[in-house]
């Protein structure tokens, strides 16, 4: 294991001797607590894979002398849970109760925590062994304390809810009464600790309810927008409508005249002209300052802005579909993936199948709009933020300030919703700037208008897709030309599709093209980024194709993935060597275990209904989860459809942390999937039509599933995330039921275009 | 200009010019952090607050149409997290990220007080304005039916017992 130690002189550590003392730094707190900083390194890799670099040292536990233990909860919180579910896995291997345990949320410091992103599902994997680890190291040194303190070997001691036993003599002492001496002593080697097993866990794998649910009851301040202090002042923030434009001239004294405004400033920003910066840059616009956040945006209603458009686009939504149609019609522009011959095979092939499917761009739209605190004193700048990678947004903040990181710090806020927004920075490097330029503490807020005209959307694409089936209904050839956003051989930010996006390996036959079109938008990773949209289009025109070979869709599906003579095939078939890292490669067995679990538990067997009523299924896998959907519908004269019932089986590997918060996280998902099937961004003139939640629906309590049934494949492989794997199959789960229940099919999002509503 | 408010049955005054909606009212001069800005046009719910035992938008509510009105805050239902429908969403274990949840929790308390045993339907009528991105309705109406039924069920034993 590599291990990155701070203050180390020696190079190499052979065994447990002071140099341990390194990895585990031990403070004694005034009253006789303990305070465990670990140095941990991520366990060697299987053979063939470069060691991870190694966490940088972390400190979260803490143990009062009256027993209460205080575990840093490491990662920003945006709904997903891992404020309580990351804890969970410190304390179950330190082995306290869970009751007897208090939550804090750590600052920003990647070099004691390890990183701080919370997004693409990583919480999980990344932080499963580590913190488990850590966990388990500070139990050891209890015991070790334990023993000395009773003068007997440590192997006759235990422990149980926050006690060293000592069984042979009836002994036992509370970790509160040992902390005082434990942290006297050399910590033992968290890649050796000895950890539990999982067949004795008592708080992982039990539902535990989420740690702030009392202060969320009852209204408690836990959010960015919360953050209150004496002297701060509030900030809104103007930008071009179109993205970059930049200020000529603005009636700032006109501005200052208006009631509890203080400051009125224009910022210049950072973007360069003639690029659109994904990377949180500062952008250009007037900033205006006020003592309550309202008397800023009533203020801005005064603002008058004279804007320098020079070098940006003003694109219209219609133009980019028209152009995206005529590009279907030339040459690709580049090739993605190429087996076989699909060109030929498509020529030969007993019955071919053409369809082109669209989406829209999206926006995020959290229920709380981006916005971050910031005060600037002395060089030095202190943030609360909601981002979900602060660490990023510090080091935007330290280039645009032209002050280092050091300088820089940062209390993390839960956010209300995340959905990949928050991994965008412009919010904390505006807010930083605002500070330095007003001199006082200030909150920047986004207006609702704001946070829909600026957000880093779901990029919109156009995938055409042809496939050929042989005379037994065999899928023999794929073509897919995927139309999107990017220049020459690069697409925007998300608005890729990947060389082994599903069925690529899985056909003999088969060939994926990309050609991209000119963007003057800012886009970014929405949940499930690049699998919200490829599985609606994928597994809708699978089900398609099934339907034309006369064949069972879950049938048509397996026989994909169980077909050997494919490439993907083959590498599934190869012998794989043992590894506790999750593999980012689908594992068709997964694949096909979540498929037949939800095909028993939804008896799709005998789906038949009656006319308007129908079953669909659809599969994905993406950050290394598998689900497999099946819903039931109906479907009224009007097209308005309801959505019976969704049985889910879902793969993440040996253990579900949070049982109770896992269920919610994946109905909440299948939630916003159907959101997203009937939402649309606009663009005209270059501007983002869509200002308010009327104009890009949210699903309404009335309009959710009936029943949800969520089903566990608990598999042995490394315990991965849930924020994202159950989304992407929603969307064709649901498009495949209506057309089961009416004989339509829906290829372009939002389904308004085809008439069909949820109610 | 001075106001006089009666939040959470306590009277407090606060100045603000009058057309300063409730919302911001609440938050930046009372510190009463539960209501929420969501949209600032009445589209989501999460500045929802109760005025004469009503739910009514507050973003949308000028400060000066709130005198003389009864105005509750989820902060007001109870000192600790123990009304029934707070303990219920507790031990549902409904929220996600939570911003809906004040505006949730408050318009499930105006619906059980004109309605104690509402269907899956009237839940639904009720609750489907207020809007949550994370989804957490199926727990939300998990966790009104179970406020109602202990609500039921306390209000069955009859009082010496209690």
């Amino acid at each position: 294991m590599q291990i990155e130690m701070e203050a180390m002189k020696q190079p190499k550590i052979k065994a447990l001797k002071m140099e341990r003392r390194e990895f585990l730094q031990l403070t004694a707190l005034a009253g006789g607590g303990l305070l465990l900083r670990s140095f941990i390194g991520t366990p060697a890799l299987a053979q063939g894979r470069a060691a991870a670099p190694a966490l940088s040292p972390m400190a979260f536990i803490r143990i009062a002398a009256d027993g209460t233990v205080t575990i840093m909860a490491k990662n920003p919180e945006i709904g997903q849970g891992i404020r309580t579910a990351l804890p969970m896995l410190i304390a179950e291997e330190l082995d306290v109760d869970w009751k007897s345990v208090r939550v804090e949320q750590a600052d920003l410091d990647e070099t004691k925590y390890g990183s701080q992103s919370s997004g693409g599902s990583t919480s999980i994997p990344n932080n499963w062994e580590p913190l488990r680890r850590v966990g388990a190291a500070g139990r050891q040194l209890l015991l070790n304390a334990a023993a000395q303190t009773w003068g007997v070997p440590v192997a006759e001691c235990s422990t149980a809810s926050g006690r060293v036993l000592h069984a042979a003599s009836k002994r036992s002492l509370g970790y509160g009464e040992l902390a005082a001496m434990a942290a006297t002593l050399t910590p033992p080697d968290p890649a050796t600790v000895p950890m539990k097993d999982p067949k004795d866990y008592k708080i992982v794998g039990h539902s535990q309810a989420g740690c702030d649910n009392l202060a969320l009851v009852t209204g408690k301040p836990q959010f960015g927008i919360d953050v209150d202090m004496p002297g701060l002042l509030h900030a809104v923030f103007q930008k071009c409508p179109v993205y970059g434009g930049r200020v000529k001239s603005a009636n700032l004294d006109a501005v200052l005249k208006m009631p509890g405004v203080r400051q009125a400033f224009v910022v210049e920003g950072s973007v360069k002209p003639g690029a659109v910066d994904t990377s949180g840059a500062l952008e250009p616009g007037v900033a205006i300052v006020a003592d309550m956040w309202w008397q800023a945006e009533q203020a801005r209603k005064s603002l008058r802005v004279d804007w320098d458009q020079t070098g940006c686009l003003l694109q219209n939504s219609k133009d980019i579909a028209k152009q995206a149609e005529a590009l279907s019609q030339q040459p690709p522009a580049n090739t993605v993936r190429h087996e076989g011959d699909a060109e030929t095979a498509l020529k030969s092939s007993a019955h071919v199948l053409e369809a082109a499917y669209t989406y829209p761009f999206i926006a995020h739209a959290t229920l709380e709009p981006q916005g971050t605190t910031a005060s600037f004193k002395d060089g030095k700048l202190e943030m609360w933020t909601t981002s979900q990678s602060p660490g990023r947004g510090v080091s935007g903040a330290a280039r645009i300030l032209g002050i280092p990181a050091e300088n820089i710090t940062v209390h993390l806020r839960r956010a209300g919703g995340g959905f990949g927004r928050r991994l965008t920075n412009d919010f904390m490097v505006e807010a930083a700037w605002i500070a330095k330029t007003a001199g006082v503490p200030v909150k920047l807020l986004w207006s609702r208008e704001d946070d829909f005209g600026h957000d880093s959307f779901r990029p919109g694409g156009f995938q055409y897709l042809k496939a050929g089936l042989d005379s037994s209904g065999k899928l023999v050839a794929w073509r897919h030309h995927f139309v999107t956003f990017g220049e020459g051989s690069r697409t925007a930010s998300s608005a890729d599709l990947a060389q082994d996006n599903f069925p690529a390996g899985y056909i003999t036959n088969y060939a994926l093209y990309m050609t991209p079109m000119p963007l003057w938008l800012k886009t970014g990773a929405l949940r499930a980024p690049g699998h919200n949209a490829h599985a609606f289009v994928v597994e809708s025109f699978l089900d398609e194709l099934a339907t034309a070979a006369g064949k069972d869709p879950l049938a048509f599906r397996l026989a994909l993935l169980r077909d050997t003579s494919t490439s993907a095939g083959q590498a599934a078939a190869a012998p794989r060597p043992p590894s506790n890292r999750p593999d980012s490669r689908l594992n068709p067995s997964r694949m096909q275990g979540v498929l037949e679990l939800v095909a028993e538990k939804s008896n799709w067997a005998n789906r038949k209904r009656a006319p308007g009523t129908g079953m669909g299924i659809a599969s994905w896998f993406c950050h290394l989860g598998y689900f497999a959907i099946v819903t039931e519908v109906t479907v009224n004269a009007s097209n308005q459809v309801h959505v019976n019932k969704v049985w889910a089986a879902g793969d993440v590997g040996s253990q579900i942390i949070n049982p109770r918060a896992a269920e919610n996280m994946v109905q909440g998902g299948f939630i916003d999937g159907m959101s997203q099937m009937n939402q649309e961004i606009t663009l005209a003139n270059g501007a983002v039509e869509q200002t308010h939640f009327n104009q890009h629906a949210m699903l309404r309590m009335r309009q959710a599933p009936s029943q949800i049934e969520i089903y566990w494949n608990k598999t042995n492989y490394p315990t991965t995330g849930l924020g994202e794997p159950g989304l992407p199959p929603i969307l064709p789960a649901l498009t495949n039921a209506i057309f089961a229940a009416t004989g339509k099919r829906i290829r372009s999002l939002p389904m308004s275009g085809s008439g069909f509503s949820w109610v | 200009m001075a106001f006089k408010l009666t939040i959470n049955q306590q009277t407090v005054s606060v100045d603000a010019s009058p057309e300063t909606p409730l919302l911001w009212v609440l938050r930046d001069k009372l510190q009463l952090k539960g209501a929420k800005f969501g949209c600032g046009e009445g589209f989501c719910g999460a500045c929802t607050v109760l005025m004469g035992g009503h739910a009514i938008r507050s973003c949308m509510t000028p400060v000066s149409s709130a005198v003389g009105q009864s105005i509750m805050t989820v902060e007001g239902l109870s000192p600790d997290g123990s009304h029934p429908v707070q303990k219920a969403w507790q031990e549902v274990d409904v929220p996600q990220c939570g911003y809906c949840q004040s505006g949730q929790i408050l318009t499930a308390v105006a619906l059980l007080a004109s309605n104690p045993h509402p269907t899956d339907g009237q839940i639904d009528d009720a609750m489907s304005n207020n809007l949550c991105r994370c989804g957490t309705y199926t727990r939300i109406r998990e966790a009104i039916h179970q406020a109602a039924d202990a609500a039921a069920t306390t209000a069955a034993v009859p009082a010496k017992q209690k």
